[in-house]
């Protein structure tokens, strides 16, 4: 083994290898710098930039923001961690209803039909403002007036219509052939829905449910037409009384420093999925 | 290797396309008849004379139309009727004061939509100026021009009837509420800085919510400029009162002014307008017409 030469042959392949290799390099960090500096010119170099920079990017205003964003921040987080739990539990629920085929089940499943359909058709801001504004104004004994939770539960609402819709796209595209196996083995339609179906399907639609994870981290935003005090709110409280929009820019940084993690678990977490269902398949 | 290559190819063409199609251009000089930034000899001609039509006619971004913004919905008692062009209400009757001192009939004056968020956003202003219950700040100023001011109101206090916050008498007592008021008001600075309550303040993003949140008990108390707080009170809750009012005492007085584009020669046209408007009796009738009825509500101790 030790005297193992690679052939005349060899090296010159890998010597080309390398020079194709370091080629190609070259011309993506050439493309690369000339594109984004291209951009930050067309940017820079625009008559408005001093005022743009002044107005989105002053690091007084953002330092002076900072503590009251950060506050509504919170806020965000505390929304989406507590709406996304009872949005998966309602949405799994309504799709599984729907997925039904007893006849005595008609009226639900036209209720859950009726269900999805309209919350996925309403604007969800709309769905907000609604429950802010009128679940108070009904007058009703024993239900908060604390808009913080009405438009949690207007976010449980919209976005349950959403992911149950998701549920039931992972729930369909498990193949029938499952369904007359569990059938063969003598499980009951909801021992198979259990056992066999909804955890082939939970699987399937974990990327799509983390999609809408995010974009609920984003709508949490909503609640501040019902006079939430998060954090894009107290942005904006910030710039109408300093007229800088920078607060602004630092709640998107915020944002994608949440998001961005996120969206890369999902990759992963897909990726992951499809190696192990293709089992080595390529 | 050739993939990538080919593919980066692609990749970079409609980039620098797009990068080349919105290369800077200065628009500001053909777009608009505004200069951006103060021409010399318009301040001087503005300065110089007394008459504010001379002063206005050239530097208007129309010739011969006289461009005002305000928001909507345009809130009585400021507006009439959510329509700026009926000259009814005080800022509107300013507005067509001011117009017509500048050489202005009302033909000549046209309005457009600014919500109060863009108003101050950089750029090219789409108005000559705006009217919208601007309160003068040094810190806005940085960023925009402002007319000398034209009102100066009041804060009320405005309960439901038979409420928690009825009987209230001085401002340290409104501490133990719930106070809400609109994002960029004065009337929230009022709160946070001279009220002090123990409770975070309720913020809100219009009128419209503070007053559907007062009349669901979702706040004790809203907080208002007195003029809006009387149409309110009068019109919009009926169950609601004032059960007080008081001029936050926090530097100086806060007046309302009109908003122009940073270093708009105009302002000097429109502050002589105020200036004669002031002198021959004009604003004192305007707001006496429009804002009147001041007198019987009771001053709350600071």
């Amino acid at each position: 083994m030790s005297d193992w030469r690679p052939s005349a042959r060899q090296v010159e392949r890998d010597a080309t290898r390398r020079r194709l290799r370091m080629r190609s390099a070259t011309i993506a960090t050439v493309a690369t710098v000339v594109v984004i500096g291209l951009l930050l010119w067309v940017v820079t170099a625009s008559p408005g930039w001093p005022r743009v920079r002044e107005t989105f990017f002053s690091w007084e205003d953002a330092k002076a923001s900072f503590p009251d964003v950060l506050k509504g921040f919170w806020k965000n987080v505390l929304l989406f961690l507590l709406a996304e739990p009872l949005i998966l539990v309602l949405g799994a629920l309504v799709a599984v209803v729907r997925s039904t085929t007893t006849a005595a089940l008609f009226p639900l499943r036209l209720l859950a039909t009726f269900y999805t359909d309209l919350f996925r058709g309403v604007p969800t801001l709309l769905v907000v403002i609604l429950a802010g504004f009128g679940i108070p104004a009904l007058q009703l004994q024993g239900i908060t007036n604390d808009t913080f939770w009405l438009g949690l539960f207007a976010l449980v609402l919209s976005y349950g219509a959403y992911v149950a819709e998701v549920f039931r796209a992972g729930i369909d595209s498990i193949h029938p052939s499952q369904l007359a196996s569990a059938d063969a083995l003598g499980l009951s339609h909801g021992q198979a829905m259990r056992y066999v179906v909804l955890p082939q399907a939970t699987r399937r639609v974990v990327p799509p449910l983390l999609n809408d994870f995010i974009s609920l981290q984003k709508d949490t935003a909503l609640l501040s037409s019902i006079f939430v005090f998060e954090s894009l709110f107290a942005a904006q409280d910030y710039a109408a009384y300093n007229f800088n929009y920078t607060p602004i820019v630092v709640v998107a940084v915020l944002f994608v420093a949440l998001t961005i993690p996120l969206a890369r678990f999902t990759d992963w977490m897909g990726r992951r999925m499809m190696r192990r269902e293709r089992a080595g398949v390529r | 290797m050739q993939t990538p290559r080919f593919l980066l190819a692609l990749g970079v063409a409609p980039v620098l396309f797009l990068a080349l199609a919105c290369a800077p251009v200065d628009d500001s000089s053909t777009a608009t008849d505004t200069p951006s930034s103060p021409a010399p000899d318009a301040s001087d001609s503005g300065s110089a004379t007394a008459d504010p039509a001379a002063c206005a006619a050239d530097v208007v971004r129309t010739p011969g139309t006289l461009t005002i913004g305000t928001d909507s919905p345009a809130y009585d008692p400021w507006f009439s009727k959510n329509d700026p062009t009926n000259g009814e209400g005080f800022e509107s009757a300013v507005a067509y004061a001011v117009a017509e001192k500048l050489g202005f009939t009302g033909d000549a004056v046209q309005w457009t939509k600014v919500p109060f968020n863009s108003s101050y956003a950089p750029g090219a202003k789409k108005f000559d100026f705006d009217i919208n219950q601007i309160s003068i700040t040094p810190k806005r100023a940085e960023v925009v021009d402002f007319s000398d001011g034209y009102y100066a109101a009041a804060q009320a206090v405005i309960v439901i009837k038979g409420s928690a916050g009825e009987g209230v008498t001085s401002v340290s007592e409104l501490q133990g509420l719930k106070l809400g008021a609109q994002t960029g008001t004065t009337s929230l600075t009022a709160i946070r800085d001279v009220i002090q309550p123990d409770s975070d303040p309720v913020v809100f993003k219009d009128t419209s919510a503070a007053k559907q949140a007062l009349l669901n008990g979702q706040v004790d108390a809203i907080l208002a400029d007195l003029p809006t707080a009387f149409y309110i009170t009068a019109v919009e809750i009926p169950k609601g009162t004032i059960v007080g009012q008081f001029q936050p005492e926090t530097g100086a007085q806060e007046e309302f002014g009109m908003l122009f584009e940073k270093g708009s020669p105009l302002v000097d046209c429109v502050n002589q307008a105020l200036g004669v408007l002031r002198e021959d009796g004009t604003l004192d009738s305007i707001q006496q017409r429009w804002l009147s009825d001041v007198v019987d509500v009771p001053v709350l101790q600071q």
